[in-house]
């Protein structure tokens, strides 16, 4: 199973990641999220944070959580590269995470794109084999 | 399944998709057809299924595909019965362009290109991540949402007869900006003043050619002239704002009962409080971008001082190309309040318009396309039948044809750079890897698509401008 990739979009980026469980299916959006951006293979982890984020359906609960990233991202001006999730379903979709990172470093990080957001066109979550997130993303 | 109307107008028919209300335009050459992916035109056909859409949904010749609406995309919706979309909009709410006059000739500036791209790249920070050099205030931001270039003229960046050759004069009404989240304001604060990054620039250029001297006149342009122009938006506080109010208008189509194909085109019921908030969050977004760019023009004039004395930098025009507004159009003659979404789509009215600046209102407004890197960018000015066939709108560049990943599997941006400096165009870039995506060659012809333009008299060829260096992030 690939973690994620890259489909072809004229003018933004999509991709598609995936997961044995929907925990594994979100830490590869956000890795494939940030690998669009930068090779995230040079981030060191010095730098964590915690997420908390909750939606009433799990198609809602990753939308909050890319777009919660990207939020980080800017706000912090942190690259991040690890990422633990845990996602609870009870009357509402929970999202946990921990997540490593470095702040953006001009001399080290050289960027390909920068992400402006998270778009919901063709924005689609579905579980065959494994769980497969779609994301389009404005850049 | 797409029929040819005219010379460079093809329709896409109602019965392309289920629920079309009204049938699509294509406003492309034969050529540019083959170059429009089936992903747009499923895209013009989605917006057609909108509430209340009039005459048609409309892709301008430089449309390609995109989220939500094609980029390119021009609809106008019914104030009774029609919604608002940010996917009609985007999420770089006002991204747009403006052209800058020198007294200057290419001749004194281009021995000393390099030293003054680098220097401009210094005072107008760019890039991912870049905050500006500007310290402002929560108030103060509230105020730029408000006032957009005004407050920056109040500031000191600008002058004010600038305001009166910006769209709006910098300033939307309709602003709100109890409607811009903390989180709105916390990405767009430490960025008012910066360029961004992508395909946003800032460009010195030559006049190459004059078609219509009697216009250039008008505008202030003749041949050998250097010209500046700066390309960019409204930075992450646009960003949010869109991505904050698409989730607020996509828990509306279900209350409302809207049935949308694509997920972006969430929207709420013109009138309703939803719309009403988002239009008044993205007038905050709108307002913010003016200010940005006029900020941006202040710190290039100083450059442009220390290197060359006292220059006469003079705004030509400012334009958006991705946001809603309120605008009379007629309407199988009868003249109606419509709200116009242009998603990467110019405003390009001809004369006599009360919108249109006093200084052009005779002959219509100038309309500006930029280029890539490498290619053209033109003046032409908007015309009647623009008003007759798009809703005064033409196309906002030459638009992409080869995909982000392609492009980095076709060129590196050292190649990049080098081959611009053989033709004599100096680039000076964050990291050349953004160059990659950015080539010259991932764009389709400046030329073509503006000829279509031209062809169709939705506005009319002024002049053509040559990059000699550009800034990017």
């Amino acid at each position: 199973m690939k973690s994620f990739e890259y489909l072809e979009h004229t003018a933004d980026i999509k991709f598609r990641a995936y997961g044995q469980n929907i925990e594994e299916m979100m830490n590869n959006a956000a890795l494939a999220l940030f690998n669009a951006m930068t090779d995230t293979s040079v981030v060191q982890i010095n730098k964590t944070w915690k997420v908390k984020l909750s939606a009433p359906d799990l198609e809602q609960l990753a939308y909050y959580w890319l777009s919660e990233l990207v939020f980080l991202f800017e706000t912090e001006l942190t690259i991040y590269s690890k990422f633990n999730v845990k996602v609870h379903h009870n009357q509402e979709w929970i999202l946990l995470a921990q997540i490593g990172g470095e702040r953006i470093d001009p001399k080290k990080h050289a960027f390909d794109n920068e992400v402006k957001a998270v778009t919901l066109h063709e924005f689609v979550v579905n579980k065959n084999d494994v769980w497969c997130i779609q994301v389009v993303l404005d850049v | 399944m797409v029929n040819k109307i005219n010379e460079n107008i093809y329709e896409v028919p109602i019965g392309y998709r289920m629920g079309m209300r009204v049938p699509g335009r294509l406003f492309v050459s034969e050529k540019l057809l083959k170059d429009v992916e089936l992903g747009t035109i499923d895209q013009v056909a989605n917006v057609a299924t909108l509430p209340g859409i009039v005459k048609y949904s409309m892709a301008m010749p430089d449309a390609h595909l995109g989220y939500g609406f094609p980029i390119g995309g021009v609809a106008a919706f019914r104030e009774d019965g029609g919604v608002i979309s940010p996917g009609g909009v985007g999420f770089d709410i006002n991204c747009g362009v403006r052209l800058l006059r020198s007294n200057l000739e290419a001749k004194t500036v281009q021995p000393l290109i390099s030293t003054l791209i680098d220097n401009l790249f210094e005072a107008v920070p760019s890039g991912v991540g870049a905050t500006g050099r500007l310290h402002i205030s929560d108030h103060e931001l509230t105020e730029a949402f408000i006032e957009g270039a005004k407050w920056a003229v109040g500031q000191g960046y600008g002058v004010k007869a600038d305001l009166e050759h910006c769209e709006e004069s910098g300033c939307m009404s309709g602003a709100d900006p109890s409607q811009v989240s903390i989180r709105a304001r916390k990405r767009g604060r430490p960025q008012l003043g910066t360029l961004g990054s992508g395909n946003h620039f800032l460009e010195i250029q030559r006049v190459e050619e004059i078609f219509d001297q009697t216009m250039a006149q008008r505008f202030g342009i003749f041949e050998g002239q250097i010209t500046v122009m700066i390309h960019c938006g409204s930075r992450g506080a646009g960003h949010q704002i869109c991505t904050d109010h698409l989730e607020v208008l996509s828990r509306a189509v279900h209350k409302y009962k809207i049935d949308i194909p694509d997920k972006q085109l969430a929207c709420a019921p013109l009138g309703s409080s939803e719309a009403k908030n988002y239009f008044g969050a993205m007038v905050c977004a709108a307002n913010y971008a003016w200010a940005n760019r006029h900020i941006i023009a202040h710190w290039t004039r100083e450059v442009f001082d220390k290197f060359f004395g006292d220059v006469k930098l003079e705004l030509i025009y400012d334009v958006a190309h991705n946001v809603a507004k309120i605008e009379e159009h007629r309407v199988n003659g009868t003249l109606e309040r419509l709200y116009v979404h242009r998603k990467g789509a110019t405003r390009a009215f001809g004369p006599y318009r009360n919108e249109v600046p006093e200084a052009y209102r005779d002959i219509g407004q100038p309309v500006l396309i930029p280029g890539s890197m490498g290619t053209p960018s033109y003046v032409l000015c908007g015309s009647d039948k623009a008003l007759e066939l798009t809703f005064g709108s033409a196309c906002h560049g030459a638009g992409r044809i080869m995909s982000r990943t392609q492009a980095k599997k076709t060129f590196t941006g050292h190649d990049v750079k080098a081959a611009l400096s053989v033709k004599g165009i100096k680039v000076k870039a964050t990291h050349p890897a953004m160059l990659a995506e950015e080539a010259p060659q991932v764009y389709k012809s400046s030329d073509e698509v503006v000829d279509v333009v031209h062809n169709l008299g939705i506005a009319i060829k002024v002049a053509k401008l040559m990059p000699l260096g550009v800034s990017k992030g």
